[in-house]
Order: structure tokens, then sequence, then C-alpha cells
């Protein structure tokens, strides 16, 4: 690797371009834009977002969908991806299958879940034959739709992530760990949490950030009128419908601003109850 | 001769407990992914099918309707033309970058490589409101150029940071030795570069495609009538579920289904599937 | 696990991985204190010996008794023995301290005992002034003894160490070689040591363990596996670089004549030998070019190579075959030498097809 300035490095200005003109740009013209609003001066978006009840508890329910969801996905990944570490034929067919949801989407997602939830869907089904139910249950247009639609698309996300992280753990360590006397629980709290620790809350504040972000599913899978709705829906009601492109821009830096603070929340946390190096090599 | 893998003798008890839990719980996410996908398959061949495991007569008629009713055949071609010209521009705006990258060290390169990651963890919505928003302003919204504008955003990076790696694994001196043998930038390009680059390439290129055919949020926010792409339709077409039966529907989801399946099947050949979510410093491994 | 013990007993321990064969029947009997190497080349057998013993690959034949309990069938963190691996397998989210406690703290040892007992270890190894550090703050060589205090400070009846120096370069793999000999001395715990350096295994072990594709091939003290190895396979890893396949023309007792390549020569079996094809090794230092003995060949020399204390020369003998030997006095390419040999040094084995 050559430092030097020359006529290669030019060639990262197309892409540089590219993210400046559509990325950097538009969220510094949305900033401005806010403080723009349609009626009233300066903050007004702001204030009015914090003072309709309507708007200011889209935050609280668009965190109640996010939260759990995120701690249901990686709570879920972390064992089973743990389990998965040592790369047999089994771990090669789990990844492919579950990259499916992934690739599928979340409208895809939501779709199905309608037929599959819905009160003739089979779970419906399964559950009243089998008389664990006798009515069916409400799992579509309503939190729990968009919930499990969460649980779905991000769980795959989750467990890649996390697997990853723990196959770049050398497996000396916990070996070394067992010949100094720790069983397969003791390795596990005092070999892999701690070097996952980092990697762990890498994968919380991208999982979240997803997750807080949720739009589709929430429209088509829950009910977007009350129980979910979600900012992003605050959102594109704005500058879709109601063609006010400054409340819309306010709106998208709140949840920007919402899902900043709770990842810098985490990676804190994380550093509160960790230090040292990430990685398991050979120092 | 080192194969300390972890220990793996005599099992204890909470051990295979723990193990089984498992088990039964990623089975039991599998069962419910293909419970999800057979429904809607079975649902979209269905003449009619309320409250009964499986409907009481089949039909294709449905994919007819589809057809007709969403226009698929448009949407299709729309999807696949958009689709494809972000596969290009993304492979030419992110290929050279990531060359750069991989073979410079400058002033402000932490500062440029941020720049590339932060499309790529910052949710599509999130920049997509205030994107379509710009998007307007031009007049390009509603269009298909600004449907590919809109999707280059996260495309760019994402290729950006696959190619870096691969362009760093190849020796820096295969091209000094073009060079000295008198090859200029662009043969050293087409002659050594591009040649031992193209498994990367087209590892890249068909990642992209399966992502951007599966990307909603910004087709959708910056899409016109004519200029949907398939998902979006879908989720059109979801949304107006009142008015429309929902098995043609079904119909039209597994069609969109079967067009991301045949492409990621085409794509897993060439990558691993853990490429398709790439983090963000991750090695592909092939 | 007992502290003192009798002896560790190896009985016909065997490992496959699916159809290979990784270790054969490996028959060893190790007495309290003894430092024993397993020597081989790569892939023969002797890392999974020592992972067997560990409990950190299960056995496919044979058991391991620690006197008369049988631990195979126990999880390496119940059998209590100290491990060093090759890369260290340090904890690099632990610093010094704390890794080499962490056997300790495992077994609940009260505060107070841990902090003077890895006081001690660290005196030991000489790093108490980096106690605090990371494990990637620290050299090659300081993490490879903090590895070693780390597996000896919990007094285990047996340590086991997998080619801990091969990662070091050469001027510190001495030194280290030394400090392994002295801890050794000091402490006095039964070692198992893994290496592929027949320099390391002749000089830290009380007896050598030769493997070879998982079979054993000799276990003897150094000066036999050094002087009098069992087949060609040891002699060929032990040094004896030139192996020439002769004819054994008559046999008497141990004495052996020998005629082939334009060469008489006398020599020693080593094993069973009847008149007919055999094989013959000598080492390059056994050669004396120019000496005064008996029984000697003669040679053409070839090339010669300044090695500082002698020269390495090579000999070519009547019939075109090179030789190495070497020589305290320089001589010159083309020269013609008379090479003495003691007819003990020079080994005769049967001839092996396949080898």
């Amino acid at each position: 690797m050559e430092r030097r300035l020359d006529r290669t490095v030019l060639l990262v200005a197309p892409g540089m371009l590219v993210v400046l003109l559509l990325f950097i740009y538009p969220f510094l013209y949305g900033l401005v834009l806010s403080f723009e609003p349609k009626e009233g001066a300066g903050p007004a978006n702001y204030l009015r977002f914090f003072s309709q009840p309507f708007l200011y508890r889209t935050i609280a329910t668009t965190l109640w969908i996010a939260i759990p969801a995120t701690l249901v996905n990686v709570g879920l990944a972390l064992p089973i991806a743990f389990r998965m570490r040592r790369n047999s034929k089994w771990q090669r067919v789990l990844t492919t299958i579950l990259v499916l949801p992934i690739t599928l989407g979340t409208v895809l997602i939501a779709e199905g879940l309608l037929t599959y939830l819905g009160p003739q869907g089979w779970v419906n089904r399964l559950l009243i034959e089998s008389g664990l139910a006798s009515v069916p249950i409400r799992l579509t247009h309503n939190y729990w739709g968009v919930f499990l639609a969460l649980i779905i698309a991000e769980f795959p996300f989750a467990f890649l992530l996390i697997l990853s992280y723990i196959t770049g753990i050398d497996p000396a360590l916990p070996s070394a760990a067992a010949t100094l006397g720790a069983g397969a629980g003791r390795q596990f709290l005092y070999v892999y949490l701690p070097l996952l620790a980092p990697g762990l809350a890498i994968t919380f504040c991208l999982c979240f950030v997803q997750a807080f972000s949720v739009f589709p599913s929430a429209v088509l899978l829950g009910a977007p009128a009350g129980p979910t709705r979600v900012m992003a829906v605050a959102a594109y009601t704005a500058a879709f419908e109601e063609y006010d492109y400054s409340m819309a821009s306010a709106i998208a830096m709140i949840m920007a601003a919402v899902q900043l603070i709770i990842v810098v929340a985490v990676l804190a946390l994380r550093g509160a109850f960790y230090r040292g190096p990430a990685g398991g090599a050979k120092g | 001769m080192s194969e300390v893998a972890a220990p793996v003798t005599a099992r204890s008890l909470a051990d295979r407990l723990w193990s089984t839990a498992t088990v039964v719980l990623i089975a039991f996410f599998v069962i419910n992914v293909f419970g999800v996908i057979a429904s809607v398959t079975v649902s979209s061949f269905a003449t009619r099918w309320l409250g009964t495991w499986l409907p009481s007569g089949w039909t294709t008629r449905w994919y007819r309707a589809a057809w007709d009713e969403f226009q698929l055949g448009d949407v299709l071609l729309v999807t696949m033309e958009i689709v494809f010209i972000v596969v290009a521009l993304a492979i030419l705006i992110g290929v050279p970058a990531a060359y750069a990258l991989a073979r410079r060290d400058f002033p402000g390169k932490k500062a440029v490589l941020l720049m590339f990651v932060l499309p790529l963890l910052v949710p599509s919505i999130t920049y997509g409101i205030p994107l379509a928003t710009v998007l307007y302003q031009a007049r390009l919204a509603g269009t298909m150029n600004g449907v590919i504008l809109a999707n280059l955003v996260p495309t760019v990076p994402f290729v950006v940071l696959v190619m870096t790696p691969f362009i760093e694994q190849i020796d820096p001196r295969l091209e000094a030795a073009a060079r000295v043998f008198g090859a200029g930038t662009f043969r050293v390009f087409r002659h050594v570069l591009v040649p031992l680059l193209m498994p990367g390439i087209l590892a890249a290129a068909l990642l992209v495609l399966v992502r951007t055919i599966a990307m909603f949020e910004l087709s959708f926010l910056t899409a016109g009538p004519d200029s949907q792409t398939l998902v979006v339709a879908l989720y059109y077409s979801v949304f107006a579920a009142g008015v429309r039966a929902t098995q043609s529907v079904d119909a039209m989801a597994v069609t969109y289904m079967v067009t991301t399946l045949v492409w990621l099947l085409i794509a897993l050949r060439f990558v691993n599937p853990t490429q398709l979510v790439t983090r963000v410093k991750e090695q592909p491994r092939r | 696990m007992a502290e003192g013990f009798g002896e560790l007993r190896l009985d016909g321990v065997t490992r496959r991985f699916g159809a290979a064969l990784a270790l054969d029947r490996l028959d060893l009997t190790i007495r309290r204190g003894e430092f024993i190497a397993l020597l081989g080349p790569s892939g023969c057998g002797k890392s999974t010996a020592l992972n067997c013993v560990a409990g950190l690959l299960p056995l496919s034949g044979g058991g391991i008794w620690l006197d008369d309990k049988r631990i195979d069938v126990l999880r390496p963190e119940q059998r209590g023995f100290g491990m060093v691996f090759q890369n260290y397998a340090l904890f690099p989210h632990m610093s010094v301290r704390k890794n080499i406690g962490f056997g300790l703290a495992m077994r609940r040892a009260p505060k107070a005992a841990i902090r003077s007992r890895v006081d001690a270890a660290l005196d030991l190894v000489q790093l108490r002034a980096h106690a605090e550090k990371l494990p990637g703050q620290l050299s090659g060589g300081q993490q490879q003894r903090v590895a070693i205090a780390r597996a000896i400070v919990v007094e285990p009846p047996l340590v086991l160490m997998d080619e801990p120096l091969s990662n070091l370069d050469a001027k510190l793999r001495l030194e280290m070689r030394t400090d392994i000999k002295r801890i050794h001395r000091e402490l006095g715990r039964s070692t198992v040591y893994v290496t592929h350096d027949q320099d390391e295994a002749l000089s830290l072990a009380d007896r050598i363990v030769v493997l070879n594709e998982g079979k054993t091939q000799q276990i003897g003290s150094p000066e036999d596996v050094y002087a009098r190895p069992a087949n060609l396979q040891v002699a060929r890893f032990m040094g004896y670089r030139n192996i020439l396949d002769l004819d054994a023309e008559r046999v008497d007792g141990r004495r052996v004549s020998l005629r082939g390549a334009g060469v008489a020569l006398n020599g020693t079996a080593q094993q069973g030998i009847a008149p007919g094809p055999v094989s013959v090794a000598l080492r390059p230092d056994d050669i004396e070019p120019g000496g005064v003995g008996e029984n000697a060949v003669e040679a053409r020399v070839e090339i010669v190579e300044y090695c500082g204390r002698d020269w390495l020369v090579d000999l070519v003998l009547p019939d075109g075959r090179t030789v190495y030997a070497r020589s305290p006095r320089k001589l010159l390419p083309g020269d013609l030498v008379r090479c003495a040999v003691d007819p003990e040094r020079v080994l005769v084995f049967p001839r092996d097809a396949g080898v």
C-alpha cells in the first residue's frame, strides 16, 4: 500500500459523488428543511411533534416494537450460533436456509404472514384443532404480526453476524480454559462472552436500527393507525399524504436521533462491562 | 498437526439439554419460515380456501389474473431494467473506488471509508425520506432515473466494501510486472486486473442484484406509477387487497418470490451465503 | 487430581479420523517426574497423542490410566493437567495475572492463595514486572512464559506442551529451552513435550518417543535414539543423512560385511540381518575424510561448504552415489580422499522397499 496522492486516488471520486449527492446532501438538506416548517417558524415542526400525542407517541410505539424484537433476536441468535460454531454440514445448511428470509425481504414476509397467521391460516388452524385455542387468535393487523415479522426478517441477520464473530474466536482458547478446569458453562462465561461482547453490542445496534425503521410490515401486517403507528409511518404520512416535506424531514431527523441515542447507550454499556481487545487471536 | 477444536469428550446432561433446546428452536424457526412460504404458494393455486387445511380445488387462473391486473409483464420489465442498470453502475463506480482504497493510502482515507460505510449502517427509510424529497425537488421523483439513483446509495458502498478485500488479495507486484513490460494503466486493468477480479466482480454483481430486487423502501419512496419495481407493486397490491381476491395477490407474491429465488440460487453458486449480509469488515471467503 | 502419582499409562491408545489412523496403538508408561518428548515429522500423530491425553480428543481405542484410575473417560476440565498450547492460547481479555490465576480461580481457591501462588509463578518465569499487562502487549517469548506459568501454577500431576517453542525465533528458542529445563528441574513435574525438532527432544527429554504416521517407531533415552535408531525412519529423522542401499555379504553375529557402490565396508546390524540387500545409515559426522582407520571407502570430493567450525563436503562414491561428510580440514573439489568410518557407526538395517 503506497501512501501518495496520484491519479489512482481519483478513482474514488465517482463513488464519493454518489454518497455525497445522494446521501449526505439529502440528509443535510432534510435537516435544514426540517427547520423551515409549512406553518410557523424555526423549530415549529419539532415543537408540534413533541406536543401532539399522536406524533410523539410514535417514539414509544416504535421502541416498544424494536427493542423487544431485537432482544429476542440477539438473545436467541447467541445460543443457537454458539451451538453451531463448529463448521459442520449443519452449519452450512442452516446458514443457507436462513438466507431465505433476508433475501425475500420484509414485504413478502409481511404478505405471507397475512395468510399464514390469519384467522384461516395454518397457525390458527393448528391451535384450534389441537385444542390450544377455541377461537382464532388475532395475530395480524396488530402488534404481534409486526413483531413476528421482525423476528423472521431479522433473526437470520443476527444469527449470521454473531456466528461470524464466534467463529473468529481461536478455538484453542476454550480448550485452554478446559484444561484449566472450566466446563462448557464456564468456558462460555469466562472466554466466549467477554470476547463476544463487542460483537454482540454491534449486532444489537445493527439489528435495533433495522427494527426501528420497520415500515412495510407495520403498514401491511400491523395497525398503522394505532398500535403499530411507527415513526416511519408518521414520516411517510407527512411526506406523501400531507405533502409536508418539512415535517417529514423533521420526523426523519428525530428517528435518526433516537437511533443514535440508543446506539451510543448500548456501546457505552458494553464499554462499562468489558475492556480489552476484541478477537481471540494470539496478540 | 493441530486439530485442537473445542473439547469434545463425554458431554454432560446440561450440555445435552442445551443442545436439544437449540435444535428445537432452530427447527421451529425453519418450519415457520417454510410454512409462510408454503401457505402463500398454496393459496395462489387455490380456487377457494376457507377454513380447511388445504384448498378445496386447484387452479392457475390467479396467475393470469395477477398478470393482467397488476400488469406484471410491464412491472417485471421495469424491474429488470432498473436492477440491471443499478448493478452495472454500481460495479462501474464501485470497483475503481475499491481499487483506489485497496492500493493507496491518502490523507482523509478514514473519512472516505466512513462515508462508504454509513449508507450500509443507516436503514434505508431514514435516509430515503430526505432523499426522496431532494429527488422531488430535482424533478426526478417518480421516474425510473430517480429509482435508479436512489438505489445507488446502498449498492455502490456495498460493492466497494465487498471488492476492497478482494483487490487487496491480488499481489500488487503483478501490476508492477505488467508495467515493467510496457502496459499502461488501461491495459493493466484489462489484461491483469479485470481477469483476476472477475470472480469477485461476478459475486458482487449477483449480490447487488439480489439485494436490489428486494430493496423496498428506496424504490417505494421514489417510484412513480410507471417505475415501480416488483416488490413495490406487491406492496401496493397487498394494500389494495380488500378490493381484489387475496389469491391473486398471493400469485403475485409467488411471482416475486420465484424471481428472487432464481437469482439467489444463481448467486449462491458463486458466493458464500454470509456475504449477502456482509459485515463491513468481512473477508470474502470463497 | 492426585498431586503425586506413580505413573501415567497409555495402553493401546488409538485415534481415528474417518478412515485414517492418526494414532495407532500407542503404548507408553510415564513415571513420576519424567520428561517425555513425542518426536516426529508433521502428521505423525504426536499432537494427536497429546490432545488425547489432555482430553481434547476422544479415543477411538485403548485407554489411559493414572495409577489405577482410568482417566480417558473424563472431560478435560476434570483431568487437572496443565497444558501449554502451540500458539499459547492466552486469554486476550485478561491480564497476565488473571491468565495465570485462571486455573486456580476455576478451582475456587481463596483469593490470598491465588495471589501468592501467581506471584510465585511470575517469579519463576521472571515476569513479575508485567503482571498487569494484557497478552497483546507482550512479546512472543513473554507470552510463552505466561503460558508455561499458567500451566504449572495449578501444580498439575502432568504438564503437556504442544510445540511451545516453534513460533519463536532461533535465539529465543535456545533461551527458552534452557528455561524449560530449569523449570522442570526445579518443580519435578512429569512432562509430555511434543516437538518436531530433534535437538529440542535430545536436550530436554529423559525419554523420547519417535512417531511416524501414527505408529510408534522407537521409545528410548536420547542416547539410544541418537546412536542406536531402531529403524531407518528414526535414523533418517535423527540426522543420519546418508542412507545407502548395499549388499550384506556375510553376517557374523552383529558384524556385517557390506559390499556395493564400489566399496567394501564393515557395519553393525541394528535389527535381524540376513545376507542380501540391506540399507545402511551413516551420520555425516561419523565419516572421517582422510582418516586412518581400517574400515574405509575411497571417494571424490565434489562440493565443499564452509561452516565456520568445519566443512560440509559432498563426496561421490565410485558408483556415482553421493555421501555427505564433515571435514575438519579444507578439501578441494576433485580431491580423492580416503574416508574412514567406525564400523560401530555404520548402522545396517533390512532393506525396506518403501523407505
